[in-house]
């Protein structure tokens, strides 16, 4: 027993040792954070450019989307020098502002000749500005990204479905341009035989530990004509989160669950809708854009297989924002360098690898080249649905004011407790609770 | 069993109900391995295999998910994968059958050193702290010993995630948040309660005429200490050790609120490793594999010392 | 205690007080600066409306009003009762079991102790990495569980949603607690069955009571104490439980899987309400303590009967 005492102290002894030297020996190395997903691989293919030029190594530090928020800004939050550079979601802004998280990037874009007015609007407002709509900058628009729908047009296009889909529905199967449409469709095809093989209707997002559920609710809420406040009186949320109107949103959302998504659906968020619809599950699946991609290529449904359309419109037409912009930590002891990175990263040339690698560019240069709808097949609904882009609460308390959303959302949607009424005026309950301790009301 | 028994002594149950209770006995722990077993296969199938219906148990053995473990990939065209040269490894191969090249290590490795490094380096320094705290406890007169002991062991109670509330702060002011450094206190501080409990116990066991007959012969307290007590409490000692080092091992709460990258361990990382699109169950069937192989060791070896570690000593054989 | 009086004249070097101390002070050190010392800083953030990701935010005292808004929030009573639930099934199955498997081993058949060493293995694994797998076995289409569960039931395998429905999930997460740690009230049983001295059962003999009279007046009582130190165990490791549900559920579907630890964990980690936060770790830690105290008390009792 002694014997293996010793080895034991002295393996960790050798462990401690070993470990603490590789830290020490690269110096010109800059971490970069983000979600682990399909633009982040493409993020690294393109940042080998950067390298070539730079002489300046990259590590990635990817985490999955369902604890990406709870892992970073619990990093930012404890001032730690993790990332250099983080590509954090469009909701952290305000608290990363306020907070001195991120370094403001004005006067580096004056010095460097970088033009916000260069970059598409929405994604401007949505990803570097805080206050939302005044000149100041904390992040370059990096990622455009916006929740939209897939479909099977192999099986859309299958005669003998259209025929039968036209005599039931009396209109033609066809990609939906109304969420009365999508879940006629969805009905249609949910536990239909189709090439041997049972499919559902739609995979639609119902996660419930990050902000899933919020992020698929919303698309048909803002259609509904849920709105986060009064226009007129900002924080006052009576009458416009519970809204008549938005409670009917809500009770479509808990429909389309109910009569529509596979089985085992109570947990979904973009990894599993996807997979969803690439197991050949679902005729539709609703999903953020940088899945496109990768759902494109893909060999079983890819290519002819698969159509894409904007989220339907309803009384009025909205999309859930996604995206990001890339900032620099304030903590970060290689700000030089990380500001290299990004002033390389907004070359009009780079943005236009990014957006072939599978990134979505926000240069206007970029989009709003010719040839670029037409460059992708998905090229064209991206586009549309960007036009129409909304986003959740960019303010510092965000985090609350989404988990409030998640719980209310969840235990009725997905949990099937209560009404939607009680859901929404819980959630304006919930909502002024947090304002007011924020002394915003 | 009631009529079985009558006729014979319970002190030596019939053949009967030993073979009875012998096949519910090993009917029990089967069931209980089938989910240690299929991780273990999991981590041997392809991903297509690991998710068709009805679970596969016949299937092609591949070690796609030990190699989709250790590495990142990218996907590529087919026409740039077939123009690169040979590949150089197995996982090489397998991963262009996907239409994929390996573009670098994955983040598994560094964590699983980290794991290496914190369990190891807490479990020393509780060990080595919990000893003489115990041998002091054991054989001086200290004043309050029981209130001490006592609170030392209720620190044990408390929940994590109420710890790690003013570690949080505490780290971040001491610039002590995600650094290795920072996991060992915390680990050795929870681990110590534990240690000086149950050293207590052995170092109790030795008889103090030793230490008094070595006195006698002309040694120090602490010659007597090294070369008396120690030995005789070696045993003790490597159990503690295990048991702190799986509690190190082992632990979630903390390593999750407290690190993020850089002294991250496994337990936080496993859950996080997807492939494209959706948890790649091999690779996390792989990586747990890795993980349980160690702790897997460690319980067969410490199987007599068991009971005595995890009920802090409240309970002897 | 101390050494008799004419040794301890004899030592040279440091007096026994010195080393006493000096052995003693590190670990108390170290215990008072990473458990005391934030303890501390705790009960004092509870008086205040501090928020760790506002640094910058003036920090005022609010008296007992994160107390307050503890007590009397619903949401924190609906995930005490779901602790309690989730605390109290657990311990009965595994009490239940554990004992029965440690008296079936007590039998002592041929292999039983390479066989018990077989069954203590799930507990010794990391409740997360193994929690995490338990996902995969549980999903209703490719899940093994599910496959398993429907073989037997009938039930067509997509309907079996052990962490999508209200009713299942909060068994999901009993029914991997109980695979993990039956084995530990078992092997705590198992030294309680063999505590009884075998002269007891003997004069039983020896008075013709029948073997079920002998396992209610003689086993039962016997191991009693055992029984409830391995309670008293589990009860304080599933008050906290947190590691295992977040993997399997992350207290879902809705909330109703949000044992007290998870919601602790949002409110101080996801909402930054750290000054609320730690009021309630605060409360979550006396419950534990008084619990586990009066608790010990009645456990003295029993033993000393």
């Amino acid at each position: 027993m002694q014997m293996k005492l010793k080895a034991l102290l002295g393996l960790a002894s050798a462990l401690a040792l070993s470990s603490a030297l590789p830290n020490a020996a690269k110096a010109e190395q800059l971490t970069l954070c983000w979600a682990a997903w399909d633009p982040a691989n493409a993020l690294v293919e393109l940042s080998k450019d950067f390298t070539a030029k730079t002489k300046i190594d990259m590590k990635f530090e990817f985490v999955p989307w369902t604890s990406y928020a709870d892992r970073f800004l619990n990093e930012l939050n404890s001032q730690g020098k993790l990332c250099d550079l983080i590509i954090g979601d469009s909701q952290w802004i305000g608290g990363a502002a306020e907070n001195g998280h991120y370094v403001k990037l004005n006067e580096f874009f004056d010095k460097e000749g970088i033009k916000m007015d260069d970059f598409v609007p929405a994604t401007v407002v949505g990803y570097s500005e805080w206050p939302k709509n005044t000149p100041n900058y904390w992040a370059l628009p990096a990622m455009g990204d916006v929740v939209g729908w897939t479909y099977r047009k192999d099986w859309f296009e299958k005669p003998e479905l259209q025929k039968e889909f036209k005599e039931k529905y009396g209109w033609d199967l066809g990609p939906p341009k109304t969420y009365d449409q999508l879940k006629q469709i969805a009905e249609f095809f949910q536990k239909r035989e189709v090439d041997g093989k049972t499919v559902y209707g739609a995979s639609i997002y119902t996660e419930r530990g990050s902000e899933g559920i919020t992020m698929g609710v919303t698309n048909v809420l803002y259609d509904w004509g849920f709105q986060y406040e009064n226009p007129k009186k900002p924080y006052e949320m009576e009458g416009f989160v519970n809204s008549p109107d938005a409670v009917k949103g809500l009770e479509f959302y808990k429909a389309l669950y109910d009569c529509c998504t596979p089985p085992g659906s109570s947990n979904v968020y973009m990894v599993e809708s996807a997979d969803a619809f690439k197991s050949g599950q679902v005729a539709m699946q609703m999903n953020f854009a940088f899945t496109w991609p990768g759902l494109y290529k893909d060999e079983k449904v890819g290519g002819d297989r698969i159509g894409f359309f904007p989220n339907p419109a309803e009384k009025a037409h909205f999309a859930q924002l996604g995206g990001q912009g890339i900032s620099v930590v304030s903590y970060s002891e290689k700000r030089d360098a990380a500001l290299q990175y990004i002033k390389w990263f907004a070359q009009p040339d780079v943005q236009a690898k990014w957006w072939e690698l599978g990134g979505y560019s926000c240069l206007k240069a970029v989009v709003n080249a010719p040839g670029f709808a037409s460059s992708q097949p998905y090229a064209q609904a991206f586009l549309d649905s960007m036009a129409i882009v909304k986003d959740f609460w960019a303010e510092p308390s965000y985090a609350s004011l989404l988990q409030d959303m998640q719980k209310r959302v969840h235990n009725y949607v997905v949990a099937g407790n209560g009404t939607a009424q009680e859901a929404l005026d819980g959630l304006v309950k919930d909502w002024t609770e947090v304002f007011e301790e924020d002394g915003k009301i | 069993m009631s009529s079985a028994n009558t006729a014979h002594s319970v002190v030596a149950p019939s053949h009967t109900s030993k073979r009875v209770a012998g096949t519910i006995v090993i009917v029990y722990a089967l069931i209980t391995l089938i989910p240690l077993v299929w991780i273990f296969l999991t981590s041997i199938k392809s991903p297509p295999d690991s998710i068709s219906y009805p679970p596969k148990i016949v299937f092609t053995p591949t070690l796609e998910g030990y190699c989709n473990l250790f590495t990142t990939r990218t996907r590529q065209t087919p026409d740039y994968i077939v123009a690169l040269p040979e590949p150089t490894s197995t996982c090489d191969e397998v991963t262009r059958k996907r239409n994929m090249v390996i573009a670098g290590p994955s983040n598994f490795l560094p964590r699983f050193v980290n794991s290496l490094v914190i369990a190891f380096g807490s479990t020393f320094l509780a060990v080595f702290l919990g000893t003489l705290a115990a041998y002091g406890f054991s054989r001086f007169k200290v004043p309050l010993a029981d209130d001490l002991l006592f609170f030392i062991l209720s620190t044990r109670m408390m929940p994590p995630i109420a710890v790690a509330i003013p570690i949080y702060l505490m780290y971040r002011e001491l610039g002590l948040s995600d650094t290795a450094l920072g996991m060992i206190l915390l680990y050795t501080a929870v681990n110590v309660s534990l240690a000086v409990w149950l050293l207590k116990g052995f170092i109790d066991e030795i008889p103090r005429e030793y230490e008094e007959a070595a006195m006698i012969d002309g040694y120090t307290r602490l010659q007597a200490f090294r070369k008396v007590v120690l030995p005789q409490a070696t045993t003790g000692i490597a159990a503690t050790a295990i048991f702190c080092l799986i509690f190190a091992w082992n632990e979630y709460a903390f390593a999750a609120l407290l690190t993020s990258g850089q002294a991250q361990t496994a337990p936080p990382f496993i859950p996080t490793i997807i492939g494209e699109g959706g948890q790649d169950w091999p690779a996390v069937a792989a990586g747990t594999t890795i993980f349980l192989v160690p702790i897997l060791v460690f319980t067969i070896l410490l199987r007599k010392q068991l009971l005595r570690g995890i009920t802090f000593g409240a309970v002897r054989k | 205690m101390a050494t008799p009086a004419p040794i301890a004249r004899r030592v040279r070097g440091l007096s026994d007080r010195a080393i006493a101390w000096a052995f003693i002070a590190p670990a108390i050190t170290l215990l008072l600066a990473i458990n005391i010392f934030p303890l501390l800083w705790a009960i004092y953030l509870s008086f205040t409306n501090y928020r760790a990701n506002r640094p910058n935010a003036v920090v005022e005292g609010v008296g007992l009003r994160n107390y307050e808004r503890v007590l009397t929030d619903p949401d924190i009573w609906q995930a005490m009762q779901t602790t309690a639930h989730f605390v109290f099934w657990t311990i009965v199955l595994q009490t239940v079991i554990g004992f029965a498997l440690a008296y079936l081993i007590d039998r002592k058949f041929r292999g039983h102790a390479f066989w018990t060493t077989v069954i203590l293995i799930p507990m010794m694994l990391s409740p997360a990495v193994v929690g995490n797998f338990w996902r995969f076995l549980y999903e209703p289409q490719i899940g093994l569980f599910a496959y398993a569960a429907s073989m037997v039931t009938g039930i067509p395998t997509s309907e079996i949603r052990m962490l999508g429905d209200v009713t299942l999930a909060p068994w999901a997460i009993i029914i991997v607690d109980t695979w993990m740690w039956t084995p530990y009230v078992m092997l705590i049983c198992l030294a309680g069955l063999r505590s009884i001295p075998d002269y007891i059962y003997e004069a039983a003999e020896v008075d013709r009571a029948s073997g079920w009279r002998q396992f209610w007046s003689i086993t039962v009582p016997m191991a009693l104490p055992f029984i409830m130190l391995a309670v008293l165990f589990r009860g304080i490791e599933n008050f906290k439980m947190f590691d295992m549900v977040t993997l399997l559920t992350g207290g879902g579907p809705g909330s109703v899987t949000e044992v007290a630890s998870i919601t602790l964990k949002r409110t101080a980690f996801e909402s930054w309400a750290t000054g609320r936060a730690s009021a309630f770790a605060i409360i979550l830690f006396v419950a534990v303590f008084g619990l586990a105290n009066i608790y010990v008390k009645a456990l003295n009792k029993v033993k000393q009967r």
